[in-house]
Order: structure tokens, then sequence, then C-alpha cells
């Protein structure tokens, strides 16, 4: 069964949001990295670049695929994980954690109320799955 | 098993197993992987006439081969190009099998009957006969020893003997799809779940050097590694065997067959574009279909392009003009609209130790 952690927001693409004061941390959820296999490759904006919500920020590249990775709320990036260059391994696994991706400062804050539950989450991936 | 499954050509083929590609790529190389590869089609062609008409119809030169050898081979195009690439047997000199793909076996078939004129044959389409299990990389002996009293050190690389695998008569071939020393066993279709289970048994799988039970996308990596051609991505009907490096099976001496005077002009004339190897020296992975460029302009497109999980690179084929076809050369690949940086190498990425 995959990691859901309760305190983020998730997206019907498979990222997750941690809601940081008037910033969110953006990765891939844990069923997403389980369902791309071993990740080689992360590919990142640069600091600065502004994005609407359900835009592609970048992509995650598996030895088979290429998946983009969307932000599922707007912002403009502070900051980007500069680690996984050298270890994109990490979104495979620690998906929640040294795995992150991109940090935004919020465009409307309000915007994560929109987002899935970990519980509404769980469904979904499960009905996904079926 | 837990294989990720997908729909290839119509079996559901697993494209990775729990472990994951990069260690059932690994795991072959240094120690040994399992692939069930029964999707891969079997005709027979029995008769007086065996090797001449499958001679007249492949490019490499059948009459070569001697009671339990195999070679690699081409089903040609009047053009030269590839219908298929192919494992020809020889289990004796009126008796041939020939391994193909699984997508192109119907085709391959409906080619093969169509060609038959007057030849003193009796070919069959015998696919859904036969399993195939590869079993592949440098523990592949010393597994499959286990299980068998063939001498399987006795069989030469691209050789073939009859006999029992636990229990089971097939015939045991040292060829392989890898780049490793292995073996691929064809036997009753089934009774491939027994072979299976025990050669994952035998080998131990679960210990950290282990059998692994390895899928489609581990296959394609080692095979890129290793430089072999993919039908369908590398070689199809509009590539020639010239232009795909494979002029070492085509066999223009050995007498007529079909696309020989279609091959020997073009070798003659020199060929345009040619298949390469390179190797991505940007960040970035190069995929198939995408455009490769030489001094700002597209000149070709990449064929298979992959990471390298032995080599830990990003490596791929690609067609480029003849005169930009050489080693050192530099080239870009056009990845999703980023231009990025590679190189052209010399094939295979990846040799093993002998």
């Amino acid at each position: 069964m995959a990691n859901v952690p309760e305190d983020l927001h998730y997206s019907k693409d498979h990222e997750w949001v941690r809601v940081d004061g008037d910033q969110a941390i953006i990765g891939i959820t844990d069923y997403a990295q389980n369902s791309l296999g071993d990740v080689v490759y992360v590919e990142l904006p640069k600091a600065g670049e502004e994005f609407a919500a359900n835009e592609p920020f970048g992509s995650v590249e598996s030895v088979k695929a290429v998946s983009e990775v969307f932000t599922p709320i707007a912002g403009a990036v502070v900051q980007i994980n500069e680690s996984l260059a050298d270890e994109p391994e990490s979104v495979n696994s620690d998906p929640y954690g040294a795995g992150w991706m991109i940090r935004l400062k919020m465009a409307n804050p309000g915007e994560v109320d929109s987002l899935l539950t970990a519980a509404e989450y769980e469904d979904f991936t499960k009905a996904e799955s079926e | 098993m837990g294989g990720r499954m997908v729909d290839f050509g119509g079996w559901d083929m697993p494209v990775q197993y729990p472990a994951g590609t990069i260690e059932e790529h690994l795991r072959t190389r240094t120690h040994a992987g399992l692939f069930d590869v029964s999707h891969m089609g079997e005709i027979d062609v029995r008769g007086p006439d065996a090797i001449k008409f499958v001679n007249r119809l492949t490019s490499n030169d059948v009459t070569k081969l001697v009671d339990g050898q195999a070679q690699y081979s081409a089903l040609t195009t009047p053009e030269g190009t590839v219908i298929d690439d192919l494992l020809v047997y020889r289990l004796s000199s009126v008796h041939l099998l020939l391994v193909v793909n699984a997508s192109t076996t119907e085709k391959d078939w409906d080619w093969i009957f169509s060609q038959w004129s007057d030849e003193l044959i009796d070919p069959s389409n015998v696919s859904a006969d036969y399993c195939q299990i590869a079993l592949q990389g440098p523990d592949a002996q010393s597994i499959l020893q286990k299980l068998t009293d063939l001498p399987l050190g006795d069989i030469k690389y691209y050789h073939f003997t009859h006999g029992d695998v636990d229990g089971v008569k097939g015939i045991v071939s040292r060829t392989g799809y890898t780049g490793e020393d292995g073996f691929e066993i064809y036997a009753p279709a089934d009774r491939a779940e027994q072979l299976w289970n025990k050669i994952l048994d035998a080998g131990e799988t679960g210990t950290p050097t282990g059998v692994l039970p390895c899928g489609l996308a581990a296959r394609n990596t080692l095979r890129l590694e290793s430089g072999m051609a993919l039908y369908g991505n590398d070689i199809d009907e509009t590539t020639t065997l010239l232009e795909a490096n494979l002029g070492w099976i085509c066999k223009l001496d050995k007498g007529d067959f079909t696309g020989r005077e279609a091959l020997a002009s073009q070798k003659a004339d020199g060929v345009k574009r040619k298949l390469v190897g390179f190797e991505v020296t940007d960040r970035g992975i190069a995929r198939d279909h995408q455009e490769v460029l030489i001094d700002g302009n597209r000149v070709g497109h990449v064929t298979s392009g992959s990471p390298a999980p032995f080599l830990k690179k990003n490596i791929g084929l690609a067609y480029v003009p003849v005169e930009y076809a050489s080693a050192g050369q530099a080239i870009q690949i056009d990845v999703r609209g980023r231009l990025v940086g590679a190189q052209i190498v010399k094939t295979p990425f990846y040799k093993r130790q002998k």
C-alpha cells in the first residue's frame, strides 16, 4: 500500500503539496514513484519561473519513460531541489522528503483548499488501480 | 510474480518485476537474469529443400550451418530492407527452425508462404507450440547445469543441443539478446511455468546474488547497451541491412537471394545514411523518434534512446548521413524542444569480458 501522509494536499496527477506559510513545496507521491519505477533523471525549472495551476513545471524520467510533472497550484519558483541532479533516486526512496522538487511562492494560497485530502487521494488511487 | 504487465503484440508481458529495471539489468550483467520470451515466433521448415528455400529468403548463408548450429539473419525485401531479423537453427539437413519476432510472426509467415514455389518443403507456424525461456548472465551455465545432465560447457556460442531440462525435452541454445553469455531454452508451451520456477529456484532467486526475473524493459536496455538492433525501432522495411550496419549478415556471394541485387548495388554505390551509436554528453536522455541535428540541420532521428544502467550513461542509436557517421562526431538531439549535446561512438557500447 502506498504511503499517503495525512498533512499534505494531493492532486489527481499524483503530486503532493506541503504548505509552509505563503509558500508550497511540491513533489510526486509514493504511488506515482512506484508506478514510474527507477527515476534516473529529473528536469526542474529555474528559480523565478512562474506557473499557472496545472501547468507542467518539469519532467521525471525512468529508464523506460518520461512523465511530465504538474504544479497543482499557481506560483513563482523560489527554490528547486538541486540535489536531484545527482540523486534522482531520492524521488523513489523518499518521495515526501529528500525527493521534493520545487518550492513555490503561492499566487493564491486559497488554491490548496481545492486539492484532495489524504483520504480522498487514497480513495482516488484505489479506484485508479482497480 | 508481481510484474507490471503491458499488452505487447497481443501478449500480456511484464515490463518489469518488483526489483525494477535497473536492478534486473545489473543482475543480468553481474550474475543472471531470467526472461520469459515465449512471445517470440517459431516457424518450422522441413523437407529436402529446406536449406535451399530459406537460403533464398534470408541474407546470411544457411549452407554454412552444421547440425546444431544457429545463425543471425534477416528476411529481406527485394529492396534489401528488412521484413524481420531472425535466428535460423539447423536441426538437420532437412529441418530448420526460424525464430522470429512476436509482432512480425504473422507477416513473416505470410511472406514465407507466398514465396514458396516448387521447393520440396513443409513449412508450418509452430509459435503456439513453444515456450522460450532465456537465462542470461555470467552465472547462467552453473545455474542451468543444476537442472540438466547435458554438458552445457561443450555447447559453443550460437550452437544448441536437444535434451532434457528438469525432465522437460527441448532445445538448449547458447544464444541471447543481452550481450552476456547465456542460454535460450525452447520447450513445449505448457512447460513454461515449470521451467521458469525451477530455474528461479536453482538460481537462488531472492538472494542478493541470485537470478532475477526480468521484464521487457531490462531486455531492451541490455540489448541496446550491447549495440543490438531492435526490429521495429532500428530496422524495418524502410531500412536496408547495409544502412543498419548488418553487412556482416549479407552474404552477397552465396548465390541469389531476395534483395541481393539491391544490396549489391547499394554496396557498390555506398550507403547514404548509417545507423550509429551515440552517447549523450550533456544532461538529458535521448528517446526513440527524437530528431538529430548536426551544425543546426535536422539530419536524422533516434531509433532507440535510453539510459544505459550498467554504463551509467545515456545512449542511443540513430540514423545519420554517412558523411557524419564517424566516431567523435558531435551531434545534438532535440529532447522535447531542448537541444542536448551528444557524440557518435563505436558500438557495441558494452562488451563483456570473456
